[in-house]
């Protein structure tokens, strides 16, 4: 027999009243903007518009602050608030070389054309809590220095040219997107990268973790790690030509890779990719390495059975959303499941205990 | 359009790509009072897939989507105007509309020089600052003389 039950709509309804006073905080203490999140938390904005997938630094703010600063939960309402817009089409393919670069690092070239440009980076700080942001100062003040209009070409062009290095060639051909229909395997790679895109950070960032400590290992190298600005350009039909609809921050980050050769391919170097909306270095390197350890078949080399190199494994595993949804639903009623989960452990019990009388 | 040129494609492509990136509230400013026009599709906002290439170059994927409000208007004059814009400002798309439609006709060098040089200027300017600080960090490496090789 079923019995429906309800109720708790009370309680519910109280639960999230209070879970809005306690969003606010200490009312005596001034409320936090949007904008204030925008400018000042901006790499968890970032981090919300690449896993959310909607490059909206205002929304992915105020995703933010509804949150309480759970950012899963924050990238879960981006995602959900997506689904509600229509979809104007698709851009013409970003040309990350013509990005306006606020940082470009190579690990494998001391001098290289465009040179190595730090920008506002992490690295080189001693990781020491600075007690002065405690207190409200004044705005830091930027050295500045003349700057060129040129655009920073792509370390991987260089080794091209010797063709010590696999070329990556341009094709027109549609990719699948994988908001539109049911991922399948073998997905391919414009699949896995646009799933690593938006996939958890922390995750990516454990699987190519492995790759690097001997789970599918693939002997990467950062060839070229670059952060800035590149236009986005569409075709807009009622008007018969494409125009820039606006402008995205990226990161990119192409590892070089060793290789040894096989059957069909001299040796020379490979390559891995990672790409992510907004400043998100961590993210773009490790999606880069998985990629690389993603493409074993490809390139002929044996499948060790690393999770890293489990195309399935990983895509199925890395969105985080898909993840907290199964994850997060045990908690919620199961009372009906539970019942006869409960009466199966009694009749066995009953069972056995009559097996164990019988054999005495 | 009834006569598009190359010249007049690549023109149009500029001026709209300025009013796209443009910050709504310099569009407002520099051009606070809207002429009559007749609204042929309301601003609507929606996104756009942004595609990426494996290795910067290769074939391309979809990385993500991002924000985007496109409005159509029309002039007393019978001009279209077009306007697609970053972000979800439905008066930014359609002051862009409205501007486009006027660069078409015989205001245009006016509302080029009003609206579109500054917007440009500005953008430019915030582009040309973020490249100074960058090159400020630009890494000059410089090698120690060891001893045995004097």
């Amino acid at each position: 027999m079923y019995v429906a039950v309800k109720g708790g709509e009370r309680a519910i309804d109280n639960a999230h009243a209070w879970r809005d006073e306690e969003r606010r905080g200490d009312t005596s203490i001034p409320e936090v903007s949007l904008a204030q999140i925008r400018e000042q938390l901006a790499l968890a904005v970032n981090r919300v518009m690449a896993e959310g997938s909607l490059f909206d630094a205002d929304l992915a703010a105020l995703a933010i602050k509804q949150s309480r600063g759970d950012l899963i939960e924050a990238i879960f309402l981006i995602r959900a608030y997506r689904t509600t817009l229509p979809r104007f089409g698709a851009s013409r393919p970003v040309a990350t070389s013509k990005m306006a670069v606020d940082r470009r690092v190579s690990a494998t070239f001391k001098d290289l054309p465009g040179g190595q440009i730090l920008g506002p980076t992490f690295d080189y700080t001693h990781r020491l809590l600075d007690f002065k942001l405690a207190a409200e100062g004044k705005a830091p003040e930027v050295k500045i220095a003349p700057a060129t209009k040129e655009d920073v070409p792509h370390v991987t062009s260089f080794l091209n040219k010797d063709g010590l290095i696999e070329t990556e060639l341009p094709s027109n051909e549609e990719p699948r997107d994988l908001t539109r229909e049911p991922l399948e395997f073998p997905a391919g790679r414009d699949l896995r990268l646009q799933s690593m895109a938006r996939g958890d950070e922390g995750f990516i960032l454990s699987l190519a973790y492995s790759t690097q400590r001997g789970y599918g290992r693939t002997h990467a190298f950062v060839g070229e790690l670059r952060i800035g600005r590149v236009a986005v350009e569409m075709d807009i039909p009622e008007l018969g030509f494409a125009i820039e609809i606006g402008e995205v921050e990226l990161t990119e980050c192409e590892t070089v890779n060793q290789f040894k050769g096989s059957k069909t391919e001299p040796p020379q170097f490979t390559r891995g990719y990672g790409l992510v909306f907004g400043q998100s270095e961590r993210k773009a390197i490790a999606m880069s390495l998985l990629d690389r350890s993603l493409r074993w078949q490809e390139l002929g080399e044996d499948f060790v059975g690393a999770p890293a190199q489990d195309e399935e494994f990983v895509l199925a595993h890395c969105d985080n959303i898909q993840a907290t949804g199964f994850l997060e639903h045990i908690k919620l009623p199961h009372y009906v499941d539970f019942q006869s989960e409960l009466e199966l452990v009694r009749r066995l019990r009953t069972e056995a205990e009559a097996a164990q009388e019988a054999a005495e | 359009m009834p006569d598009q040129t190359e010249e007049s494609i690549a023109k149009r492509k500029s001026w709209m790509s300025t009013l796209a990136k443009g910050k709504s509230a310099s569009i407002g400013k520099l051009f606070p009072d809207l002429p009559v026009y007749e609204v042929i599709r309301a601003p609507e906002t929606g996104t756009v897939m942004v595609r990426g290439r494996t290795g910067g170059t290769g074939a391309s994927f979809n990385l993500g989507e991002m924000t985007v409000t496109r409005c159509a208007v029309r002039l007393p004059d019978g001009t279209t105007g077009h306007g697609y814009v970053q972000g979800r400002d439905g008066e930014h798309a359609t002051r862009a509309a409205i501007i486009d439609a006027l660069m078409q006709g015989v205001d245009a060098e006016r509302v080029a020089a009003e609206v579109i040089a500054p917007l440009e200027a500005e953008f430019e300017a915030s582009r040309q600052s973020r490249a100074e600080k960058a090159a400020a960090t630009k890494v000059d490496f410089f090698t120690m003389v060891r001893g045995e090789d004097q």
